[in-house]
């Protein structure tokens, strides 16, 4: 089995360390999971490893021979390969077209050999056991989860034998079955020999993949433990530094109804009829194409709907600049694409839905804007040079918290989240978490929608379980397990609770 | 260091060796009020047409059918003072068919969804039909045009005395200024730039955040199309007379003003004032070139291959600095 040691890696930027002496050790056969909060010095290994930056100092030997990352195609050469979790894949065209992206594609005169070209893709897909996904398919047709499969298969047609798998937050964007796929292809590279290096904020993930985890701290190595070794709140107090404690869960919601939705439809959600209290927290939970995500989306005015929704007695507005005027706010499940402005300063991003409130007699008020500013990004302690900073410069989990303060400005009576700490390290969760307590404390109503069951279940109050767009119940979260509750997600209406 | 300088700097630097080029190989000519004051009023058409530009350009849109809507305007008025309209309903007449003009585009581009380039494509054609129908495919001059009208153009605030002649700061070069402060107080002082900025940024992410995009690029193309016709009617005062292809040259100029005020912004965004500086460094060169007595077409030669030039490093520089922005992301991890 191939070995690829880091040792005394240090990477400057400026005065800070990023990277502060690490050691590291990967193996083929092997799981290693990479873990630490946003800052810890993650990103700038795997460029390193990529070849995108080069260390400071240290060295990197594969095997005992000392070899040069300098470039994307050194990495490559010595059998490395990246699986970002912003897949990187072209939508309109079909899967054995992706798989072949950018590698040679079998031709003869120059044209394109198309049935050898879709063997190969077949074949790339056996080998991971990924025989349900059809290369002939227009790649939009393929969920998130299958489009990272796809990605995989296509490392096993590019030259060279690829042995080491880097993948950063792979189940960010999956839904709980896909992500189960994912770790059966992960064991199938395992068990031919190739190892993977795991990067996950998601605890439980790593704690079932990892034969072996290393803990960054500020740039340096804090952990180091085998399988079995360690748990979740050992691998938590080694990440931050310090131990988090889950809030104690909030006594009774008050009485009163806040939202009425009946008949709600849209998109992939068919049937949604829920009476949300004020202060109370409702998740929505259920399996990717569930309608989880349109329901938000159908909420906020971004998708047509039918069906009655009243906010306080008044039926919500159309339209997302109605929906936010009436007091909703909202965050959505891409931050990227669907949230930030990347390349405008994040002070942008962060007052748009609010500009009414520091204008006057049509005039944006600078000085206002600045407190406002300043005011939010302490609320979620946002890590940022300065207010001018371009979004596309912060980390996702910051870029994340960037999108909640937004959320939790000007006094929402309802809000709206879609996936709300996808990407954000433990302790971010944890503040986040306290932040959504906070003001459903005040009596805001808050939705939701999370692929991550746990955070449901440490979240809200109660959870709806949509199945094929249809809702199938709502269960409180007190004494809800995970396995239930997935298990809910998966059976439809027969297993799960009463509707109410 | 002299890359960042050059990135930073490189169309202030070019602005001041152009300068400098002139004023060496036309001494006495070229550096002096007066011209600068001709220049001014040269330029006072494109700068409206440029700066209210800016506007859809900031969305990431852009209007290409703003010199036969110069023209059109141009035309219009002219044919209605040959009726006997006044001075005054003439030229509100054209300029609501700017408006109208411009609505009509931001109807095409947002609420129907055709790309900008094909929307302003096709109205540039009908605009530009149209103008020749209302002109009879004729110059319109002589008793057409109102002395009032045209007076306007020659028509100035004394500033100091020469000798005999007082020197005047040209009514057109206030009317470019008055056009360029508006768009500058419209873009970088009230929400609806701000938010005008933030489709440019992300459309979608726009959307959901509360913006009223459709109407926002509805509306905003409304200012390019009146800005169109208020430099066809510069136009048009300037020299007297309308004819159905006047404004033909603006347009390919103000986009390449845009684009050039565009590589002296950091992020490479719109901004009003930069797009000012791209109209100088257009007018500052034919101006000079002109009196150099250079060939025009030699002149066209020049103008395109500066902006290749200009836009080139900024594209170079940001592609060196976009690799920095992402050094400065792995600190964050």
């Amino acid at each position: 089995m191939p070995v690829l040691a880091l040792t005394g890696i240090v990477k400057r930027f400026g005065a800070a360390r990023a990277l502060d002496g690490v050691d590291i050790t990967l193996k083929g056969g092997e799981v290693h999971a990479l873990m630490g909060e946003n800052g810890a010095g993650k990103s700038t290994l795997i460029k390193l490893l990529a070849g995108l930056m080069r260390p400071d100092q240290g060295a990197v030997t594969l095997d005992g021979t000392g070899v040069a990352l300098t470039g994307p195609g050194d990495a490559a050469a010595l059998g490395l390969r990246f699986l970002h979790q912003e897949l990187q894949v072209v939508p309109g065209v079909s899967v054995a077209e992706n798989i072949y992206l950018g590698r040679a594609i079998p031709s003869r005169f120059g044209l394109v050999r198309w049935q050898a070209m879709r063997q190969g893709a077949a074949a790339a897909l056996r080998r991971l056991g990924l025989d349900h996904i059809d290369p002939a398919l227009p790649m939009a047709r393929l969920g998130a989860g299958d489009q990272m499969l796809v990605r995989i298969a296509a490392t096993l047609v590019e030259g060279g034998t690829p042995w080491l798998y880097v993948m950063d937050e792979p189940t960010a964007a999956l839904s709980q079955a896909e992500a189960e796929r994912l770790f059966a292809v992960i064991a199938g590279l395992k068990a031919e020999g190739a190892g993977v290096l795991y990067v996950s904020h998601r605890i439980e993930e790593v704690l079932r993949l990892a034969d072996r985890i290393t803990v960054l701290r500020d740039g340096a190595v804090v952990a180091r433990h085998d399988r079995g070794a360690a748990d979740q709140a050992r691998l938590i107090r080694d990440m931050t530094g310090r131990l988090l404690e889950q809030r104690a869960r909030r006594g009774d919601v008050a009485e009163g109804v806040l939202v009425q939705i009946s008949g709600l439809a849209a998109g992939a959600l068919h049937q949604l009829d829920l009476t949300l209290a004020p202060g109370e927290i409702v998740g929505i939970a259920g399996l990717a194409g569930s309608g989880r995500n349109a329901a938000l989306k159908a909420l906020i005015g971004a998708l047509p709907r039918r069906g009655q929704v009243r906010l306080q007695g008044v039926a919500l507005a159309q339209t997302p600049a109605a929906v936010w005027a009436q007091g909703v706010a909202y965050v959505p499940r891409e931050r990227r694409t669907e949230g930030v402005m990347p390349w405008r300063a994040l002070s942008e991003t962060l007052v748009l839905p609010h500009l009414r409130a520091v204008q006057r007699g049509g005039f944006l008020r600078r000085r206002v804007e600045q407190v406002l500013v300043k005011r939010l990004s302490a609320d979620v302690r946002l890590k940022a040079r300065a207010p001018s900073q371009p979004v596309a410069e912060l980390s996702g989990g910051n870029q994340q918290k960037l999108l909640f303060a937004r959320a939790m400005a000007g006094q929402p009576r309802l809000l709206l989240l879609d996936e709300p700490t996808r990407g954000v390290d433990v302790a971010a969760r944890f503040d986040l978490h306290d932040l959504i307590r906070g003001m459903a404390d005040k009596g805001v109503g808050v939705l939701v929608a999370s692929s991550d069951l746990a955070e449901l279940i440490a979240l809200c109050d109660r959870v709806v379980v949509l199945h094929q767009g249809v809702m199938t119940g709502i269960l409180p979260a007190a004494g809800l397990t995970e396995a239930a509750l997935l298990a809910a997600c998966y059976a439809g209406a027969s297993q799960t609770g009463g509707q109410s | 260091m002299i890359g960042r300088l050059l990135r930073s700097y490189g169309t202030g630097i070019g602005i001041l060796l152009l300068i400098g080029f002139f004023w060496v190989n036309l001494p006495g000519t070229f550096m002096t009020a007066q011209n600068w004051l001709n220049i001014a009023q040269q330029i006072s058409m494109l700068v409206v047409v440029a700066a209210t530009m800016t506007v859809v350009m900031v969305m990431g849109d852009f209007d290409l059918s703003v010199g036969s809507m110069a023209s059109l305007a141009g035309v219009v008025a002219a044919v209605l003072f040959g009726t006997g309209w006044p001075v005054w309903a003439g030229v509100l007449a054209a300029l609501a068919v700017g408006l109208a003009g411009g609505l009509i585009n931001g109807v095409l581009v947002s609420v129907v969804g055709i790309l900008p380039f094909v929307a302003t494509l096709a109205t540039l054609t009908m605009q530009s039909g149209l103008a020749f129908v209302i002109s009879g495919g004729k110059t319109l001059f002589g008793r057409d045009i109102p002395a009032g009208f045209s007076g306007f153009a020659r028509s100035g605030v004394p500033l100091w005395q020469a000798g005999e002649k007082w020197v005047m700061l040209p009514a057109l070069v206030i009317v470019a200024l008055a056009v360029v402060a508006l768009v500058w107080l419209v873009l970088e002082q009230t929400p609806y730039g701000r938010r005008l900025y933030a489709i440019g940024g992300n459309s979608e992410a726009a959307r959901l955040a509360g913006v009223r995009v459709t109407w926002l690029r509805l509306t905003a193309f409304g200012f390019t199309g009146v800005g169109a016709a208020a430099a066809g009617l510069m136009y048009a005062a300037r020299v007297a007379s309308a004819n159905p292809v006047q404004g033909s040259g603006l347009m390919l100029d103000a986009i390449a003003a845009v684009f050039l005020g565009m590589t002296m912004s950091e992020s490479g965004q719109p901004r009003v004032l930069a797009t000012l500086a791209g109209v100088l460094v257009l007018g500052v060169m034919d101006n000079g070139l002109t009196q150099m007595q250079v060939d025009s077409y030699l002149r066209d030669i020049f103008v395109g291959a500066i902006i290749v030039l200009a836009v080139s490093i900024s594209a170079l520089g940001r592609r060196r600095a976009g690799a920095g922005a992402g050094r400065g992301r792995g600190n964050f991890g």
